[in-house]
């Protein structure tokens, strides 16, 4: 508990957000990356179905999306069943587990378009040069495509921290509202106003909204010093 | 039949609508082989197939007896020791131009000697960008950037260098200039290269070999003096059938640079410093007249004394005559019909040839 301006604020809520959105960044792009590049050198048809799915989470309500999390993550359903054979222990939902996995679907877009486009742009003739110049799959990925990819991961990276930061409707369904657990900052604000605690909701939203510009400054500075834009 | 120098293959790639099928070819991997064809031919698709570039590329490559693609299994690209030029240089634009060259040098298999600091800043001065090194790519001319392309591909000591239209995007005298680089080079280094061009200029100077192409396939492989002989020969353009002479170049008397060719001397009003021992000269059939006697009071310099070997009639009342100079080279030479007649020209008679106008091919 902190008090500022008289009010007694619970800031747990704050660092739960930051962190899940932080594990779940880097999630994504560890995953991402090989989904979006196998998509960016695609040619057949299936890549209208992928690009499909992964766009997916972006017209669904995220609600639909946790409910169907929700279901998966079944304490006694076959998926947790897997994981604890690998030595899982506890469950999926209303863990914060059971959050980053939500949220690594629900900004699942706002990490693979930004990566596939930038690997789409990089042109083909640079990796054919890199191979004649004897350097292997992997090798002509990390010194060619990342470093010319690198708005591309800046703003994949961006998109996904913000996205996971805001995120609502999930988080309800698969995490509910444990504190300290799983008690987000934006249900934790939901809650505050429907308690009538406004002066809490107050602080905490001008704190989200400072941060929020704060860190949208730093990357648009960023940008500017890689001579690009966003956008 | 294997040989140490020989390619040998068969090669199909089927890219949407184009379907490359190459029919079984030998190849002599020395000097300089141009792949000459129409836009649409399949030199390109060719050239990536032998190099690798291409995942769906099926049929036999053998490359001095190592095999680099049985049916749909490919050696690597990067397993294949080539060095490949592109049309637009492909540089990597997030390194300068040393970081570029030395792309290839750290990546040199563990067998294989690197470059030592003298050989790096010969290559680097012989292409000549040396004082270029720490520019960032993006800043660079088109020739310029080539430069580096082919300084780069030399420097992963390639046994094979394949180029695939590197002059195509450059001014003509970057282009003149470039050739000359790329003639050096290849003498230099002695690396056999594969080189795409549409443009009979290039081929007419830098060709050992060219393998014609049209709709996909491989039409024949020929020298170029056996390409020239024909008087339909894909190489001649809206300017007719052309001769390419060799000869050896001496230093300039009176303004006029002679070029010795056995007995004969044909004179060029040329005045750039000389490097090569041997030099081509290009002379347009229809810039060769044909005279019974030797003419003396005439403005024109090169005349000499000629056999013809055959008489070709063209359409339009035209007459292609092939003449054999004293040092056995052969020599177009287009008159009118009416002409050929009046001199009664036949086989194995002696004629002067007189050429108004040579060219140094360039």
């Amino acid at each position: 508990m902190l008090e500022i301006f008289g009010t007694q604020v619970n800031l747990d809520p704050i660092w739960l957000t930051l962190e899940v959105a932080a594990i779940t960044t880097v999630v994504l792009i560890l995953l991402g990356t090989p989904l979006a590049w196998w998509m960016a050198q695609m040619r057949s048809s299936n890549k209208v179905l992928l690009e499909a799915l992964v766009a997916l989470p972006l017209v669904l309500p995220p609600t639909v999306l946790g409910f169907y999390l929700l279901i998966v993550f079944n304490p006694n359903g076959p998926v947790t069943d897997f994981l604890r054979f690998f030595g899982f222990e506890g469950q999926l939902t209303f863990s914060k587990t059971g959050l980053v996995i939500g949220s690594v679907f629900y900004s699942l877009p706002f990490a693979v378009q930004p990566l596939m486009h930038a690997f789409e742009a990089i042109p083909h003739r640079l990796l054919d040069a890199a191979a004649t110049l004897r350097a292997g799959v992997l090798d002509r990925f990390f010194s060619i495509v990342v470093p010319l990819s690198q708005r591309g991961f800046l703003v994949a990276a961006t998109l996904t921290f913000a996205h996971t930061v805001g995120e609502f409707g999930v988080v309800l369904m698969v995490g509910g509202n444990i504190p300290g657990e799983t008690r987000m900052v934006s249900i934790d604000i939901f809650d505050h106003v429907e308690s009538l605690e406004y002066d809490q909701a107050h602080i905490l939203s001008a704190i989200m909204l400072v941060f929020s510009l704060m860190v949208l400054m730093l990357v648009y500075g960023l940008n500017r010093r890689f001579g690009v834009k966003v956008g | 039949m294997k040989h140490k120098r020989m390619m040998h293959g068969n090669l199909r790639l089927r890219l949407g609508d184009f379907e490359l099928d190459s029919g079984d070819f030998s190849l002599k991997l020395e000097g300089v082989t141009v792949l000459f064809g129409r836009s649409g031919s399949g030199k390109s698709t060719l050239l990536r197939a032998i190099s690798g570039l291409d995942k769906r590329t099926e049929g036999s490559l053998n490359v001095k007896g190592q095999v680099w693609q049985e049916g749909k299994r490919r050696a690597s690209p990067q397993s294949r020791n080539i060095g490949f030029v592109f049309q637009d240089a492909a540089l990597f634009p997030h390194m300068t131009v040393r970081q570029n060259l030395m792309y290839g040098l750290k990546r040199l298999p563990k067998g294989v000697a690197p470059f030592s600091d003298d050989e790096f800043s010969e290559i680097v001065s012989r292409v000549g960008i040396a004082d270029k090194l720490d520019r960032a790519v993006t800043f660079l001319s088109g020739g310029e950037r080539q430069r580096v392309a082919i300084a780069r591909a030399l420097l992963s000591r390639p046994q094979l260098l394949c180029m695939d239209e590197p002059l195509s995007a450059l001014d003509w005298r970057s282009k003149a200039e470039l050739l000359s680089l790329i003639e050096e080079v290849v003498a230099a280094y002695r690396l056999p290269v594969l080189y795409i061009t549409h443009a009979p200029a290039e081929v007419e100077r830098l060709a050992d070999r060219i393998m014609f192409m049209s709709r996909g396939r491989i039409e024949t492989i020929e020298t170029l003096q056996e390409a020239l002989a024909r008087p339909d020969s894909p190489l001649f353009d809206e300017q007719g059938a052309v001769s390419v002479l060799e000869g050896q170049p001496q230093p300039i008397e009176a303004g006029l640079r002679p070029i010795v060719m056995g007995e004969d001397s044909l004179w060029l009003p040329d005045v750039s410093e000389l490097k090569k021992e041997t030099v081509r000269v290009r002379v347009l059939a229809r810039d060769v007249s044909l005279a019974l006697s030797d003419p003396q009071d005439l403005s024109i310099i090169n005349h000499f004394k000629t056999t013809i070997s055959e008489l070709i009639p063209q359409g339009e009342h035209r007459t292609l005559v092939r003449l054999q100079m004293a040092d056995g080279q052969k020599l177009f030479a287009e008159v009118t019909a009416h002409s050929a007649q009046r001199l009664n020209l036949h086989i194995g008679q002696s004629v002067y040839a007189l050429i108004k106008s040579v060219a140094m091919t360039e």
